[in-house]
């Protein structure tokens, strides 16, 4: 890879019998979790210049989406955000649907709404276990894994997968929630009460991980809305800017949450944004169950959704309507659309463009962790590498989404 | 109702505008793209200090080739745009606007790595998801799906197999 053109201008090092060393941070280190890349310029530990490679988990996302059906867009949304797959599938579906003009059932928007939350707790579990163990919590680490062990559980018992969904379908969703799900939902969340609690007590005043966290990958709040973060990045700023708030989708609009916020902007607030979130993500899905309507959870449009399996093997029309689903594709007509959803890193965006045939022409997904990452050379520069560490961990890059 | 307070403040830079899908799109002029792109950041009306994205799209046949497309997202408004350049030829270009919002620095890298579009006035653009001896821009339509160029030569292991130097 080459390097960026400023990097031919001579440094001058502070210690003039010194020199400036260029080291290269990765692309497989052990504290950073995920492929990624650091050309750094030192001034003895000080760096001066850092540049971000990403890429290495490039997958051609887009470019695969346009060789199949709608549909078939599904699996690869999951492994964009792996952490998170169900708020990255229901964003999908959301965009098409609203190219087809289509509305869900109310139970649909609800069992979303739910699912993503859930996924978001597991989501920020992930980034935060990750991140503690990386600055020697490695107690704290398990706990939340255990914790998202749970939620996985969960995510099981709804999908029937744990990782890689594929669960949302224009329309609907592959399956409802499972009769017990309340139950299930209750007994992980007492669990994860509790390792919440635990994990405030081991982290939130301890003095070791205040002073690597607090201060840190410090971004104003200017700095921060010109390079486009969002989510937590955005928020440990002091931004209140919540999709789910601002641009409400579903049925966030009838739910009562806050968005937490920082006001320093270092790695201290964003853990602790996340930290809150989790809390509030929990808030939701206790009301979203109790307002949960009866109902289908998927629509009866032909033209959009597979027909029962009892009509396809019995009925020459539903053995055509499933033919021409599956071969041809949805047709959605001409037009574009940009739906953007609250990823647990930050706004998940889907701007698709079709042409009317049955095969997206364009999918993009505006993927919150590249901006990120790409105002991590600001965040380090003046700081010292243990900080890199720290920064990189909260940024939550994940390489299927960042690299796409 | 923002398509017509634009159109009243930029006039003949706006190509033209539409509304689908409660979606605000304008397409405009490549010249003076960079002082509309400032002035929709800094004038009070629209407020759209918040690049979300900047993408292109193929359109293989049409003249001209390419759209470029700009997310705006205006934080304290809580409004939307789109905008788009059409651009075409062998070399299409665009300005930079990474001196008006500070994600266009890899927004935009990376809409050159994916389409060739070269951004005119950008610090340092250069490949970033791809390696540099990579050829060709693999979102355009004519770059096969299916095209390989490995960095490090591809061996088939049911063809060669492995054996153990032992």
């Amino acid at each position: 890879m080459s390097l960026p053109a400023r990097w031919k201008d001579k440094i001058v090092p502070s210690d003039s019998s010194d020199e400036i060393m260029e080291l290269q941070m990765g692309p497989s280190h052990p504290a950073s979790h995920g492929t990624i890349k650091f050309n750094l310029k030192l001034d003895g530990e000080r760096i001066v210049d850092c540049d971000v490679e990403v890429g290495f988990l490039h997958r051609g996302f887009e470019k695969m989406c346009e060789q199949g059906t709608w549909t078939q867009c599904f699996p690869y949304t999951d492994r964009l955000n792996y952490a998170s797959p169900c708020i990255n599938n229901v964003g999908f579906a959301l965009a098409v649907e609203r190219l087809l003009a289509l509305d869900t059932t109310e139970r649909c928007k609800y069992v979303r709404l739910i699912m993503s939350e859930v996924a978001r707790i597991a989501d920020h579990l992930t980034c935060l276990g990750m991140a503690s163990s990386e600055v020697g919590a490695t107690t704290v680490a398990f706990y939340m894994l255990e914790a998202r062990e749970f939620l996985y559980d969960l995510i099981e018992a709804v999908t029937g997968a744990r990782l890689t969904v594929t669960w949302c379908r224009v329309g609907g969703m592959t399956h409802d929630l499972p009769e017990d799900f309340a139950d299930r939902m209750k007994a992980s969340f007492a669990r994860l009460d509790q390792v919440l609690t635990d994990c405030d007590k081991l982290l939130s005043r301890n003095r070791v991980f205040i002073d690597r966290m607090a201060g840190v990958g410090k971004f104003s709040k200017e700095e921060a809305i010109s390079y486009g973060l969002s989510g937590p990045l955005l928020r440990a700023t002091g931004v209140s800017y919540d999709v789910r708030k601002a641009h409400p989708y579903l049925v966030y609009d009838r739910m009562e949450f806050e968005v937490p916020t920082g006001d320093r902007g270092d790695n201290y607030d964003r853990f602790n944004c996340r930290f809150q979130e989790m809390y509030q993500s929990k808030r939701i899905i206790e009301q979203a169950l109790k307002a949960l309507p009866e109902g289908p959870v998927t629509i009866t449009d032909p033209k959009v959704v597979l027909p029962d399996k009892e009509k396809v093997y019995n009925s020459i029309e539903g053995l055509m309507n499933h033919f021409k689903l599956i071969m041809e594709g949805i047709h959605v007509p001409a037009g574009e659309v940009y739906q953007a959803v609250e990823g647990a890193n930050g706004e998940l965006g889907f701007y698709i463009v079709s042409d009317g045939s049955g095969r997206p022409y364009r999918v993009r997904v505006r993927p919150p962790c590249f901006l990120g990452m790409g105002a991590l050379n600001k965040m380090l520069i003046g700081r010292m590498i243990p900080d890199i560490i720290t920064t990189f961990g909260m940024i939550n890059m994940i390489g299927g989404e960042c690299d796409r | 109702m923002l398509t017509e307070k634009l159109k009243a403040r930029f006039g003949d830079l706006i190509l033209s505008a539409q509304n689908e899908r409660d979606e605000e799109t304008l397409i405009i002029n490549r010249e003076g793209a960079y002082d509309f792109f400032r002035a929709l950041r800094d004038e009070p009306d629209f407020q759209f200090n918040f690049l979300t994205d900047v993408t292109a799209v193929d359109w293989l046949e049409r003249k001209p080739r390419y759209d470029v497309v700009y997310q705006l997202n205006s934080l304290p408004l809580a409004h939307r745009i789109r905008v788009k350049i059409g651009v075409d030829g062998p070399e299409p270009w665009v300005h930079s606007v990474v001196g008006v919002w500070g994600a266009a620095d890899w927004l935009e890298r990376e809409c050159f790595d994916m389409f060739g579009v070269d951004f005119k006035g950008h610090p340092d653009l250069r490949r970033i998801l791809m390696y540099d001896s990579f050829e060709g821009h693999p979102l355009r339509k004519d770059y096969l799906y299916n095209k390989r160029q490995p960095i490090v030569p591809e061996i088939d292991p049911v063809v060669n197999p492995i054996r153990s130097s032992r």
